[in-house]
């Protein structure tokens, strides 16, 4: 089994927005009237309030909401870190977690955290060859080359020894991606992980993230309070409403990729990008009004 | 006040030439030997030891009179014959000196190598938690000298019930700190390296432990503090050689030079003691060291 | 909105205390408990080697009963309070300006850091026989060295708190216009407040470490004086009782520290 993202899909569409071949690319997720409920210091809370939504494999989905919605509780629900009150979330048509399910967290569905989570002491290095190690699917060697190979490609060869307290946030996160991309998920989740940074980086990070998407077409779960970011990373833009959250609105993003900053300003990503804020604006004003602080 | 190293130079870092560690050092020496610092350190030092000095033996005022002066000690401990029989010369000095590192080695010894397990353990799995803190909780609040009487009662030779007492400090130290470690572990690292496959074992060795890691070394330097209180205080009630025995029994016999003596052999070995503690673990936490290199 | 609002009385969340005190943590703490008492008492009737030889709980209890109903019993819990609360005020009042003084004056903490961290490892027990030399009154030799123990500790937390600081809170308020005293009672001491407590709770626990030493070693009174006595008077039950008479003293006074401070930084509160 090699890890080198350009050999992880077979076949690479180079315009469409879903890479096709159901039966060579993994990854579809299925989320039906999921609903989380929780009760932190005896407040009983509304999470989640019947959300559905349909991934298909290979696609670059972004969930965009106001802070507190209920966006990273549904991340979380997927990734296994905590249970749902109610519905269903499938992968690839097997049941992943259910009102009596948690789902276990695994390989195939890898986090990209917030504030970053590569371990502080290990080196760069280290944290990348992680996952094969301790999953033993590869020799310590075969591990150490195939890290050392997806560094290079994504052009930090340079710092394979450094500590992550020694790199920058933005090779950080870079780094991250590599560590997760090495061990060939099913599903790429990634919490808001731009959300500390400066409005230049995220460009340099937004570009590097796409073209491991379209040479690898992993899907990848993405979520974002930040409106731009979602329309120029994802296919589909779901909406969601302030807590308790619930779907309100999704945005076929039919921009071709490879996408590049000239999409920014043409017209199609403006009309899109209003449709957006339209929605996202009221959620907005409603959260800011009542106070929500970001639940972990 | 608080500090944080600029990033923006962080991406030629590979380009960079990092310095050795010696020519680190040497570079730091000159920065200090620069500022005041060095000199104020001898200043307020000068100043104590005259304090000392004038008040005991030059103006010998009411109260001070009766304790020995610096250059009492001094001559003491300098002396090929001693007084009192104490000086570095004498090797019963060093045989007292000996008696309580030994001791004092087995106790942080045995609480080490129970206590951070203990600890490990504890902050990773709840439901041992639950069942052994109160238990811990319940025992830390008695202060290790209120169990001498018990020490002397349950251990059969005064040598084990000192190094049980000594032991005990240090345990408590030890374990709690190591905990606090573990809890202090942010929940992402967890969640991190669950998503990436690991097992219960891959969790406690390659999150938990190193996660904890400058939290147990604090706790281990605190618990060497601890170790010697403890030892100190158990020697002069219970000891027959020692440190402390040292202090309480040249008390008795009025050879006051020899507190002295002895009290600041303790200081520097206690001193000495969290030094290489401190040592060990900046080798042992490296990434820490880069972190809050220059 | 479908939050429920957590009900409090006093300040104090009551659908979180209740889930505390009823909850799985306490319910296994007092099985521990239990179960270690048990534990011992058959170590004591099968004559174990080390643990064996501690009064079972059964004599303990007996003692316990005459004890509580015997006034000398109090008179040392309160021989030793008045004991450590003189040392811990006195550590305090002293210890408090010194480390906050080092804390802001850089050349005052150069000057005295090196003296303080070379007496700082000698354990404030082998100050016992110098300061006895020295001070007129036992007490005062107690007090003295209570205060050694505290004051060390002190310190090095306030040093530690006030270096924290972080500088972008100075910074504001400089830009919002305050002086210099605006600053370090504003802004230092405030912030500085929790390393304060965290300091006094640890001294406390020193303060009764102390005590209880000197206690054994040099007084006739107390509940220290109480615990040695019981074991040369071979009355070993009592030994226990004074151990954990001490416990429960040390515990409740580092307890109300631990509140006090509680109450002096609402703002830690973390919701």
């Amino acid at each position: 089994m090699t890890q080198n993202i350009h050999e992880q899909n077979h076949a690479k569409n180079k315009t469409g927005s879903v890479c096709p071949g159901p039966t060579t690319v993994r990854g579809k997720i299925s989320i039906r009237n999921v609903t989380k409920n929780y009760d932190p210091d005896g407040a009983n809370v509304l999470a989640l309030d019947n959300c559905s939504i349909e991934i298909e494999a290979g696609e670059f989905c972004v969930i965009v909401g106001p802070s507190g919605c209920g966006k990273t509780t549904l991340l979380n629900a997927i990734a296994g870190f905590h249970g749902i009150s109610s519905g269903e979330i499938y992968l690839d048509d097997e049941l992943l977690c259910s009102s009596k399910k948690t789902a276990v967290p695994s390989a195939d569905r890898i986090v990209v955290f917030q504030n970053g989570s590569l371990f502080p002491w290990y080196t760069v290095l280290e944290n990348v060859v992680y996952g094969p190690d301790v999953q033993a699917k590869m020799s310590k060697s075969q591990a150490r080359k195939a890290a050392e190979e997806l560094l290079e490609q994504m052009g930090l060869r340079g710092i394979l020894h450094s500590y992550p307290s020694e790199i920058s946030s933005g090779m950080r996160r870079r780094v991250e991606i590599a560590r997760a991309m090495i061990n060939n998920p099913r599903v790429l989740l990634m919490d808001e992980p731009y959300r500390a940074m400066d409005a230049l980086t995220k460009t340099v990070m937004h570009k590097h993230l796409l073209d491991i998407y379209d040479a690898s077409c992993k899907t990848v779960f993405f979520i974002t309070h930040d409106l731009e970011e979602a329309i120029f990373l994802g296919s589909k833009v779901y909406v969601m409403t302030t807590r308790p959250g619930k779907i309100k609105k999704l945005i076929n993003v039919d921009i071709p990729r490879p996408r590049d900053f000239r999409t920014l300003s043409s017209e199609h990503y403006r009309e899109l990008k209003l449709e957006a804020i339209e929605a996202v604006h009221e959620e907005a004003k409603k959260a800011f009004e009542a106070g929500e602080r970001e639940l972990a | 006040m608080q500090a944080s190293g600029e990033n923006s130079t962080k991406e030629s870092v590979g380009k960079e030439e990092k310095l050795s560690s010696v020519e680190l050092f040497f570079y730091r020496l000159k920065l200090w030997l620069k500022s005041s610092r060095p000199y104020l350190m001898v200043l307020g030092l000068a100043l104590f030891l005259l304090f000392w000095y004038v008040t005991t033996e030059v103006l010998a005022l009411p109260r001070f009179e009766k304790l020995p002066g610096p250059t009492v000690v001094l001559k003491e401990w300098l002396s090929r014959d001693p007084d009192y029989g104490i000086s570095i010369y004498t090797p019963e000095y060093y045989q007292h000196i000996m008696k309580s590192v030994m001791r004092v080695l087995q106790a942080f010894g045995l609480a080490t190598v129970l206590g951070v397990p203990l600890g490990l353990f504890m902050g990773w799995k709840k439901t041992f938690k639950d069942y052994s803190f109160p238990i811990l909780e319940t025992l830390r609040p008695i202060p290790m000298l209120a169990w001498v009487p018990l020490a002397i009662l349950m251990w059969p030779s005064r040598e084990s019930a000192i190094i049980y007492l000594t032991f005990l400090a240090a345990f408590f130290a030890t374990t709690l700190n190591t905990l606090l470690g573990v809890e202090s572990i942010d929940e992402a690292y967890f969640r991190a390296a669950q998503c990436l496959g690991s097992k219960p074992r891959h969790i406690l060795f390659r999150v938990v432990l190193p996660g904890a890691l400058p939290f147990i070394f604090t706790g281990l330097q605190i618990s060497m503090g601890v170790a010697w209180f403890s030892l100190v205080a158990g020697e002069m009630l219970a000891g027959e050689y020692g440190l402390g025995y040292l202090i309480w029994n040249s008390f008795i016999m009025v050879q006051y030079p020899v507190i002295v003596i002895a009290m600041v052999t303790l200081g520097a070995i206690g001193w000495a003691s969290s030094s290489i503690i401190r040592f060990v673990g900046s080798l042992l936490m490296k990434w820490k060291v880069r972190e809050a290199g220059l | 909105m479908t939050k429920q609002k957590p009900s409090y009385f006093m300040g104090i969340n009551l659908r979180k205390l209740r889930k505390t005190i009823f909850g799985k943590a306490t319910y296994r703490g007092i099985v521990a408990i239990i179960g270690t008492i048990i534990f011992w008492e058959i170590c004591s009737r099968l004559n174990v080697p080390v643990i064996g030889m501690i009064p079972p709980p059964s004599l303990v209890f007996n003692s316990l009963s005459e004890l509580l109903r015997d006034p000398d019993y109090w008179e040392s819990w309160v021989v030793s309070f008045q004991r450590v609360f003189t040392g811990f005020i006195v550590a305090q009042i002293i210890g408090i300006p010194i480390g906050l003084i080092m804390g802001i004056n850089r050349h005052f903490r150069e000057l005295s850091f090196p003296i303080i961290e070379i007496l700082r490892p000698i354990p404030p027990l082998a100050w016992v026989p110098t300061a006895v030399i020295f001070w007129p009154t036992p007490e005062m030799s107690i007090t003295f060295v209570t205060f050694l123990g505290a004051f060390f500790t002190m310190v090095l937390n306030i040093l530690g708190g006030v270096k924290n600081v972080d500088i972008r809170y100075v910074r504001a308020a400089i830009s919002l216009g305050s002086s210099k005293t605006d600053i370090f009672w504003r802004i230092i001491l405030p912030a500085t407040l929790p390393s304060l407590f965290t300091g006094m709770t640890v001294g406390m626990g020193i303060t009764w470490e102390v005590v209880v030493a000197a206690e054994m070693i040099a007084s006739r009174s107390g509940l220290g004086f109480m615990t040695w006595q019981s074991y040369v008077a071979g009355n070993y039950p009592v030994i226990v009782i004074g151990m954990i008479s001490i416990g429960i003293a040390g515990y409740i006074s580092s307890s109300f520290i631990r509140l006090l401070g509680g109450r002096l930084t609402p703002w830690l509160k973390i919701i």
